[in-house]
């Protein structure tokens, strides 16, 4: 057992590690299946319940306000799904079991170690998306502008999108203390959820023009809005173009913020 | 004071000869002074240094062999922990530089990485995986094949008692259990150094003494350990050597026999008598050997380096002031008296 013939590698390759947190982070995410999902679908999918289906047959809801409204669900889902399979596990683990200290005692660079943390994060996003999906369509009932037109479009705008909320869960999962969990949600998730064009279109907010430039500032407005853009293209949504610079933009930012807070978090 | 204590440092070693498992020089860390929370390894009762920050450690000059039983000896606060944590890539020091095998841990700490297992001083297992899963995924961060680690999980489970609970959630098992389960960890990937800080805080005496079978049992075996302790006990019945350590500095570097030698008046012989021993504590201060005496009530106790010298004349000074002696005891110099003499504080 003392082995001074060594069995395991002295090398290994940066990809193969990746591949093992990944393993380690899909394993656990599998079996927490429910409680992610409840968690992250639970809200918007009674949303889509009140005013997708039950508004508009109350006649207080226009016709064709769910064509605007299933994007913004999407977005929801896939944003905030996204956030919180990396904030949780980073605030439990820098707050207190230091359960990840064996992966940054992985013979791999510790930016990799939150970079894996991000991907998993995406993984989990377009998940929960792809849930409530159909479920969404279902409740709403058949939504004529519902059309995917570009299918390589939609996977751009789902994985830029997962990976900018994945990253600023990198941030707040490193930057916030866990007493703080419940001053996150109030003060910065729910303004963002509400204020982030999913349950109205961009071009909409022409009637409230401060509103229109203030959304600007949200990562969820380019969100809801990419997700219109690919798949209700025939109404009316920001440019894609403008979408998908926001996006990488604010994927690269946070990626390079998170990793600082996360370097700094993980490294005495 | 610290400059005779630290083995000598070879800085051309031949090419044939393996470098030391370890090697500081000059290593200091400075934490800058907390805004907020106090990290983990940032000491608990800090040094403050005029530059601002809290120094944890001063200039740590360290020298350990392969194979070797080595020891971190000291209070909290004392540096035990951010050396430990510069040793294993997990804080960079201020300045000097720290080898592990060798390998530069700034430089080099992914490379450094696979030469070293860590027991934390907190257990913290994967709490979302069961203990076999544990040790796979442990074993696949370190690119070890699936077969080969599903073997090695099994031999170490079975070694380390705790095979029955493999399959088992970590939150079922025992402190000691855990415990175990972190080291069994650790050797996952056959490290050359595994490193323990403070591993028996908060076990039960008997786990604390599973443990300690545990870790002779691996040293027996070859491996490298270093362990850090506020545990004078722990540091003795272990370690082959132990570095005793407080606000950052080195205060004393060597064996625990030796160490113990050198604590202040050598042994203790502690006489009881059949009544007051004011007049035979004066007399006794006479005897060979004896460099300090006191008495309180019927106890006279005597130090000496020499105690076997040192016996017949205190009796004897007993005797000749008219009293008995009922009872003898002799305390041979401790690690802990020592560390009272170097620091002028009780540890732990």
């Amino acid at each position: 057992m003392s082995g001074r013939t060594p069995f395991a590698p002295r090398h290994v390759p940066a990809l193969r590690i990746f591949g093992a947190l990944l393993h380690r982070d899909l394993t656990v995410a599998r079996r927490d299946i429910v409680s992610l999902l409840v968690r992250t679908t639970m809200q918007p999918l009674l949303f889509v319940v009140v005013f997708g289906a039950m508004l508009p047959r109350m006649g207080f809801m226009q016709r064709g306000y769910t064509a605007a409204l299933l994007p913004g669900i999407l977005a929801i889902s896939l944003a905030f799904s996204s956030l919180q399979s990396v904030t949780m596990p980073m605030l439990v683990d820098f707050g207190g079991t230091r359960e990840i200290e064996d992966r940054l005692l992985a013979p791999a660079p510790t930016w990799l170690i939150a970079f894996e943390k991000v991907a998993a994060g995406v993984i989990q996003g377009v998940f929960a998306a792809l849930f409530v999906l159909p479920l969404a369509r279902l409740i709403m009932g058949p939504i004529d502008a519902l059309s995917v037109g570009h299918i390589g479009a939609v996977i751009v705008v789902t994985v830029l999108g997962a990976a900018a909320f994945s990253a600023i869960g990198l941030v707040l999962g490193t930057a916030i203390s866990p007493q703080n969990i419940g001053l996150m949600f109030s003060v910065i998730l729910a303004p963002m959820i509400m204020f982030g064009c999913a349950y109205y279109p961009w071009r909409s907010l022409d009637r409230v023009p401060a509103m229109k430039v203030a959304v600007l500032v949200n990562p969820l407005t380019y969100v809801s809005e990419g997700m219109r853009a690919v798949l209700t293209p025939g109404l009316p949504h920001m440019s894609l173009l403008a979408i998908l610079a926001a996006l990488t933009a604010l994927s690269a930012g946070f990626w390079w913020l998170g990793l600082k807070t996360f370097l700094k978090k993980s490294i005495g | 004071m610290t400059e005779t204590l630290t083995t000598p440092v070879t800085t051309t070693a031949a090419a044939s000869e393996p470098p030391p498992a370890i090697r500081t020089r000059k290593l200091r860390k400075v934490y800058p002074v907390p805004a907020g929370a106090r990290r983990p390894g940032a000491p608990a009762s800090p040094a403050p240094s005029p530059a601002g920050g809290i120094v944890a450690l001063e200039a740590l000059d360290l020298e350990v062999g392969d194979g070797e039983f080595f020891g971190l000896l000291g209070p909290n606060g004392a540096g035990k922990t951010t050396t430990i944590g510069i040793l294993t890539t997990r804080v960079r020091p201020t300045s000097g530089q720290a080898w592990v095998a060798g390998i530069d841990v700034v430089g080099q700490d992914v490379v450094v990485r696979h030469h070293i297992g860590v027991v934390p001083q907190r257990a913290n297992p994967d709490r979302a995986l069961t203990v076999r899963e544990n040790l796979l995924f442990h074993a696949a961060y370190f690119g070890i094949a699936r077969s080969v680690a599903e073997a090695r999980a099994e031999e170490l489970l079975q070694t380390f008692d705790i095979a029955d609970r493999a399959g088992a959630k970590v939150d079922q098992l025992s402190g000691g259990q855990q415990q175990r389960l972190m080291v069994v960890r650790a050797l996952m990937h056959d490290p050359r150094v595994l490193f323990l800080d403070e591993p028996t805080v908060g076990l039960d005496p008997q786990s604390r003494l599973a443990l300690w079978d545990i870790l002779r049992g691996l040293h027996a075996k070859g491996h490298t350990i270093v362990m850090s302790t506020h545990y004078m006990e722990e540091a003795d019945q272990l370690c082959q050597r132990v570095a005793i350590i407080d606000r950052g500095l080195l205060l004393a570097l060597d064996a625990p026999a030796q160490l113990k030698a050198r604590a202040p008046g050598g042994t203790l012989i502690e006489l009881t008598l059949d009544a007051d021993a004011t007049a035979a504590a004066e007399a006794a201060g006479a005897a060979p050997g004896v460099t300090k005496v006191e008495s309180a009530g019927p106890r006279l106790r005597a130090w000496t380096p020499r105690a076997g010298e040192s016996v017949a004349g205190l009796i004897r000074a007993a005797e000749q002031s008219g009293r008995e002696v009922r009872d003898i005891h002799l305390a041979p110099p401790s690690l802990e008296t020592l560390f009272i003499s170097l620091t002028g504080r009780k540890l732990g």
